[in-house]
């Protein structure tokens, strides 16, 4: 193995995170820093070239390729785990810009008690109404810690929007049920199409609050403070699962690269796939010593750093973690342990879909242009007559109708799937279709968690991560709830036909939710129950960070992107303010 | 609007008259789909990178059914279905390049683990193909009923989506000829701004002229089943 000098940080992964922390620390001390990219190097002047349907939204050209690595799956302990030879349910990115260059742009922040969870919902409605084998924990954290991070990572994208809470002023026409703001959103809300607009002007005569879903999708012509400019979105409707052709969608690529570029102190090194994490001596248990990786020719490299984080998302944190033996696998049969435990996937589905009579034109729009009604977020909605916790957002979306995947798309009423029936009814159907979907909060529980797959392999001999995972009662009771809301908006927007969501079965690895998978390296107030402290530091190793949603107790129904960022600016403050003056535990 | 399939020897061929193929299609905003010219004398070999004719005749049929041209508008002969299915089948999606392909496995696994099965779409299609063995011979009502048999088949699931993907793919991909998927649904292709039109046309339809990416672009652009 060859072994490389040392420098002062390597950051495992080049997305969001990773990307972040390393302009964070790149433009601020004069600390050599690496990242370390699986994937390979991306150019946002090539995305252009990608608004190809079949092979982006299809074939999933920019996501990880499952011919070298996925993961294994099952419900509970008793079964055995298949591996997910395709990738569905969720889409883990790769390459620079990571998951980061190809999500919708949804950047709402969390509610601000999502942070005490566990301790507002035993205040509340008290602890028996908690399900029976949760693992609900608070953060360690506050919304009003993280609201200055929220209000930066807000400007870094140029997020639009419309505040509905400035300083604890309610304004009508935003969300009005969202934290405390410090400030307006940097750019005014994105257009709204035609499908949204009717969604809108539903749930506003049912006495909702919509308002215009916050988006990385910028409406016009943005500089953030570290002076990179985009151009304002044009409604092409190629956002989820393409880059951005304009790069009004703000990426990594196009808004941390073009700073980190002209650093002399980082470097990001791509086809390099780490593979462990190396302690230090039996003397300095305290600390990592460095990573090792395969570069793109295949040889085994060791590079030496001072600081260690891992940024690789949330599978690949919990994995690498578990293959390095670092730290207390969770075992749920004892509830001890922490790496692994509070694995969720946030609750997304098509809660209605809707069939109109005249065309909708829903190739225009953006993957965030569109009208979110929060009126059943979190505990906004009183649940005491309710048998379930929490709750979720309603969205009216028009993210463009890209034909491979919505032709065919039809009312219950029609029961051929090929042949001529069935080409008319799809032709007439096919611009007249739209969907409410249902993003709702999945809670941590117990048996679901993430260990290494006794029997599978990735394409370099090293165990894949296992996925035990289920829904519970509560996720399905909070679907039907969701799916009954969005009935009654469809119901008065003049749909003609409704299909609602069947109901949550059992976890369906085929039908795409949302890439917001969370937990396995936890944060928390306690080191027997959390393998992070709130700074995202390591409990016992404190010169090992990781970043993104692996640190995330359990889900909220906010997607989790703007929070990841805050956080990671939190985290890069105290480094700064804090460790490298005295580097050591920062809690 | 008939394609003329014929037998080539040696190398593998599919040829296709120029009235499916070379004529230019034009869509109404009444969804009305109607050709401006045709040359019924020339015809167009396309090699084949995976089928054997006789196979892509068959699939040429079968596709035909799933998606057929008749009074709605055109399907899947004039899309060229079977020329985009042979390419995927030939590229990196019909050799399973980025499915993990690691046993054991457990092909009776329930749905919602995905497919589970050892057969790469190619062995899945030569398969498939091998029982349908005669049936571009046959009349659209018997070769109806054939599919009806099949229609649960993991072949038959897999060409029905490979149909609907080579009606609606960029036309780069060998599908979609002329846009004419494209122009039957009114989906205007990879349409660089709608800034000036997504706020306006509620209610009725706006039908764009579609571009192909290499229209949008002003380049050529390599599919990823060349690539690989």
């Amino acid at each position: 193995m060859k072994t490389l000098p040392s420098v002062d940080v390597v950051i495992v992964g080049g997305g969001w995170t990773g990307l972040l922390m390393a302009k964070e620390l790149g433009s601020r001390t004069a600390l050599s820093v690496v990242v370390l990219e699986r994937g390979g190097p991306r150019d946002s002047a090539d995305y252009p070239a990608d608004m190809d349907e079949l092979d982006y939204a299809i074939r999933l050209r920019m996501m990880q390729n499952a011919s070298r690595e996925t993961v294994t799956l099952r419900h509970n302990p008793g079964q055995r785990a298949l591996p997910l030879r395709q990738f569905g349910s969720f889409l883990p990115g790769a390459g620079v810009g990571g998951a980061g260059e190809h999500w919708a742009g949804v950047f709402p922040r969390m509610l601000p008690d999502c942070f005490l969870l566990l301790s507002r919902a035993i205040e509340k409605y008290g602890a028996e109404k908690l399900p029976e084998d949760h693992a609900i924990q608070d953060w360690g954290v506050t919304y009003d810690e993280l609201e200055p991070y929220y209000s930066r990572a807000e400007l870094l994208l140029g997020i639009s929007g419309k505040a509905g809470n400035l300083r604890g002023k309610r304004i009508e026409g935003g969300n009005i049920f969202e934290g405390w703001r410090s400030a307006e959103y940097p750019t005014p809300p994105t257009k709204i199409p035609y499908f949204s607009a009717m969604f809108h002007d539903a749930a506003k005569s049912l006495g909702y609050h919509p308002f215009p879903a916050p988006a990385a999708t910028t409406s016009q012509t943005y500089t953030n403070p570290d002076g990179v400019p985009r151009g304002g979105c044009t409604y092409c409707g190629f956002c989820e699962r393409f880059g951005c052709m304009i790069g009004a969608k703000a990426q990594p690529t196009n808004t941390l690269l073009p700073v980190i570029q002209k650093l002399k102190n980082v470097s990001i090194r791509t086809g390099a796939q780490v593979r462990r994490i190396v302690r230090d001596t039996v003397q300095n248990k305290g600390r990592v010593r460095g990573v090792t990786c395969v570069d793109a020719s295949g040889q085994e490299i060791f590079q030496p750093a001072e600081l260690v984080f891992l940024a690789s998302w949330t599978l690949n944190n919990t994995r690498l973690l578990l293959l390095s033996k670092i730290g207390e696998p969770y075992d749920p049969a004892t509830n001890s342990g922490t790496v692994g435990r509070n694995l969720t996937h946030q609750v997304s589905l098509p809660a209605a879909t809707l069939f109109f009579d005249r065309p909708l034109n829903r190739f225009m729009g953006s993957g965030a242009s569109g009208i979110t009604v929060s009126d059943f977020n979190g505990d906004v909605f009183d649940h005491s007559g309710l048998h379930f916790l929490r709750g979720g957002n309603l969205h009216g979306a028009s993210g463009g109708n890209r034909p491979i995947a919505n032709f065919g798309t039809m009312p219950q009423s029609v029961k051929s799937n090929w042949g001529s029936e069935w080409k008319s009814k799809a032709l007439y159907y096919y611009d007249r279709t739209g969907r409410i979907s249902f993003e709702a909060e999945h809670l941590a529980y117990k048996g679901n968690y993430m260990d290494l797959d006794p029997s599978y392999k990735d394409h370099l001999g090293d165990p894949l991560l296992r996925l035990t995972l289920d829904w519970r009662d509560n996720e399905r009771k909070l679907a039907d709830f969701g799916t009954a809301k969005a009935i009654e908006i469809g119901r008065v927007m003049g749909a003609k036909e409704v299909t609602p969501f069947p109901g949550l079965r059992n976890y369906d690895a085929t039908r795409y939710q949302s890439t917001h998978i969370q937990g396995g390296t936890i944060m928390g107030t306690s080191p027997e129950r959390s393998a992070l402290n709130p700074y995202l530091q390591h409990w016992q190793i404190s010169n090992l960070f990781i970043l993104g949603a692996s640190s995330f107790p359990q889900n909220s129904a906010s997607n989790p992107t703007p929070t990841i960022l805050a956080l990671a600016y939190r985290t890069a403050d105290a480094i700064l303010d804090r460790y490298v003056k005295h580097p050591g535990p920062l809690a | 609007m008939m394609i003329c399939y014929r037998a080539m020897r040696r190398r593998e061929f599919l040829t296709l008259s120029a009235a499916s193929v070379g004529g230019v299609l034009v869509y109404s905003l009444d969804r009305e789909v109607f050709r401006l010219s045709a040359h019924a004398d020339q015809s167009i070999r396309i090699p084949l990178r995976f089928f054997s004719e006789p196979e892509a005749l068959i699939v040429a049929a079968a596709s035909s059914r799933i998606f057929p041209s008749d009074e709605a508008g055109p399907g899947a002969r004039e899309a060229g279905v079977a020329v985009y299915i042979d390419r995927q089948l030939a590229g990196p999606w019909g050799r399973d390049l980025h499915r993990y392909t690691q046993g054991p496995f457990e092909e009776n696994a329930p749905a919602e683990f995905g497919y589970q099965g050892e057969a790469t779409p190619r062995q899945i299609y030569r398969q498939g193909l091998k029982e349908l063995k005669g049936f571009d011979g046959l009349e659209p009502a018997e070769q109806d009923l054939k599919l009806k048999q099949i229609e649960t088949s993991l072949f038959f699931v897999l060409l029905r989506q490979n149909t609907i993907e080579g009606m609606f793919c960029d036309p780069m991909h060998g599908g979609n000829i002329d846009m004419v998927g494209w122009q039957l649904i009114g989906f205007p292709g990879p349409r660089m701004s709608n800034y000036d039109d997504v706020e306006k046309h509620f209610g009725e339809a706006f039908r764009p002229k579609p571009v192909s990416l290499r229209q949008a672009t002003g380049r050529k652009v390599r599919p990823s089943e060349d690539l690989e």
